[in-house]
């Protein structure tokens, strides 16, 4: 079945509201929270890939806006600019999947099957050589 | 067996000298041990490449006609120091952008010379009966301009802090991102290969020795701004945190941009890596012991960042080793680790000063002058004082 993953921003409001039940519950869709923050008051985010059935994501997507919620694609694709990266290592430090890791020499290790797209490194990055694209 | 200068560098001349890298001297005196490592190497290469604000180039434009006294400069809309003659400025590498802020500062305008590319010039001036011109908009490349040269106040910090944060929030500082509730540490040392851990007591670097800065043969000018050569430190005598530092100065024409990287921290500033090396003559035993330590031997400390005083709290002490094996232990809890200063560039610093000495028999000078020992001086804080109290 086809898996997808979604960027969505919650306006401050709707920050606490079960939507991920509904998606469950109404739409058949299989739900995997990569990350999240959502507090209270505040605007949340929170990256989601979801399983199921073509149509079944249309409406999903669809209820989610209705909420109020912001739904972009997640990011699919994350690049090394090695030409401008000078293996300082400090996007390792915000890593928390592990997907940037340094070897005992101090190369720069990518395990893209790690990553999820939290962006963390792209903007630790003193280089600004890692990039999400869509 | 001591050596003297003199005799190390007939050896250089005569291409004859044993010239290796920090670590390569580690190995070889654990396998050799220390008289017989300090009796065969003569030279051994240190090299660093880290983020180091306080850099920068000294630019002179050559006179337009008419002549302007050039008042207030920008370089690709960045602003330079308009306080000296006529067409001399200094440009600094935090210093950011007028329309990009951080993600375009001094650094870049540096990096973009080096490459060769043409950079824009703009100034303006109150004109006056000698520099008549008032304002001039044009561009420039690293070869049009008369002098173009480093002169970097601090670099080369000898050991620098571990920074962890205990409190709620992320901190976007000058060592990266540190993560809430001990989240991760970041640190910023090349370790056993950096310059002033390898001659703690800095016995033959000081002003007038000749270095590696981004790739040109430098010198260093003077002690670096905030030396501190009274930190605490070890049974080796090497300290425990960040002591001295380096002012040096080299040819910009002859750098690269292999060692030379401009650096943007999110939410901190701009800043830029710049690849400092030191060669250190093996004259005895004694300066062998310290260039025999490796990264288990050398220890930094750990600073809460979380508590934003001057005076930040220490949470103990980490060896090298330790932070480079990717995760240490606070109080039982495992904090992932990410340096800031890179290994491989270091290395590659200290194998081409290596490669310079070795092969293009680049000879080693002796300081003229010491640079502050230990038990000379400290920091000063800077005190909030009112016109009232003086
Ligand atoms: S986006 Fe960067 S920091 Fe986040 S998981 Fe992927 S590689 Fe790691
Ligand atoms: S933070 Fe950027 S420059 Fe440093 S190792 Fe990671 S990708 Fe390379």
């Amino acid at each position: 079945m086809p898996r997808k993953r979604f960027d969505l921003r919650f306006p401050p409001q709707q920050a606490t509201k079960p939507v991920v039940y509904n998606l469950v519950k109404d739409f058949n869709l299989v739900p995997n929270i990569l990350r999240a923050l959502i507090q209270p008051g505040q605007e949340g985010r929170m990256l989601l890939e979801l399983t199921g059935r073509k149509e079944d994501f249309e409406a999903g997507v669809a209820f989610l806006e209705k909420e109020g919620i912001l739904v972009h694609p997640a990011a699919t694709d994350i690049r090394l600019d090695e030409d401008a990266c000078v293996l300082c290592g400090l996007c390792t430090a915000v890593c928390r999947p592990g997907a940037l890791t340094l070897d005992a020499d101090g190369a720069l290790l990518f395990d893209k099957d790690k990553c999820v797209y939290c962006e963390a490194c792209v903007v630790a990055c003193p280089r600004r050589a890692v990039t999400l694209s869509f | 067996m001591a050596k003297t200068w003199d005799e190390i560098n007939a050896r250089i001349a005569a291409g004859e000298a044993v010239v290796v890298t920090a670590e390569e001297f580690a190995e070889i005196a654990a396998a050799e041990g220390i008289p017989a490592a300090a009796k065969r190497v003569d030279v051994v290469t240190t090299g660093t490449f880290g983020p180091m604000c306080s850099s920068g180039a000294v630019l002179n434009f050559g006179h337009s006609d008419p002549p302007i006294r050039m008042g207030e400069i920008t370089l690709n809309d960045v602003e330079a120091y308009g306080g000296m003659a006529a067409v001399d400025t200094y440009i600094g590498v935090t210093q950011p952008s007028r329309f990009k802020g951080i993600e375009y500062g001094g650094a870049h305008v540096i990096e973009d010379l080096l490459s060769g590319k043409s950079v824009r010039l703009r100034a303006t001036s109150t004109g006056t009966d000698c520099y008549p011109r008032t304002d001039i908009d044009t561009w420039v490349t690293l070869a049009d301009l008369n002098q173009a040269y480093f002169f970097n106040p601090r670099n080369a910090y000898q050991n620098y802090a571990v920074a962890v944060n205990s409190g709620d929030r992320s901190l976007n500082t000058y060592l990266g991102t540190i993560l809430p509730r001990l989240g991760n540490a970041t640190y910023c040392s090349a370790g056993a290969l950096s310059p002033l851990l390898n001659d703690p007591t800095y016995r033959t670097i000081g002003v007038g020795s000749r270095i590696f800065v981004a790739g040109a043969a430098g010198y260093i000018a003077w002690e670096g701004t905030q030396h501190n050569p009274n930190q605490k430190r070890d049974e080796h005598g090497v300290p425990v945190g960040p002591a001295g530092t380096l002012a040096v100065i080299a040819d910009l024409k002859h750098a690269s941009t292999e060692f030379f990287s401009a650096a943007t921290f999110t939410g901190y500033g701009t800043s830029a890596f710049v690849g400092i090396g030191v060669p250190i003559p093996v004259l005895d035993e004694q300066i062998a012991a310290t260039l025999a330590l490796t990264d288990a031997d050398l220890t930094a400390t750990i600073y809460d960042y979380g508590v934003q005083r001057r005076s930040r709290p220490s949470l103990g002490q980490v060896t090298y080793a330790q932070l480079r094996s990717g995760q240490i232990e606070i109080d039982g809890k495992k904090i992932p680790t990410g340096p800031i200063s890179s290994l491989p560039k270091a290395r590659r610093i200290a194998q081409e000063l290596k490669r310079w000495i070795a092969e293009e028999r680049m000879e080693l000078t002796r300081p003229l002058q010491p640079l502050p020992q230990p038990g000379s001086q400290g920091v000063k804080p800077l005190e909030v004082r009112t016109e009232e109290a003086i």
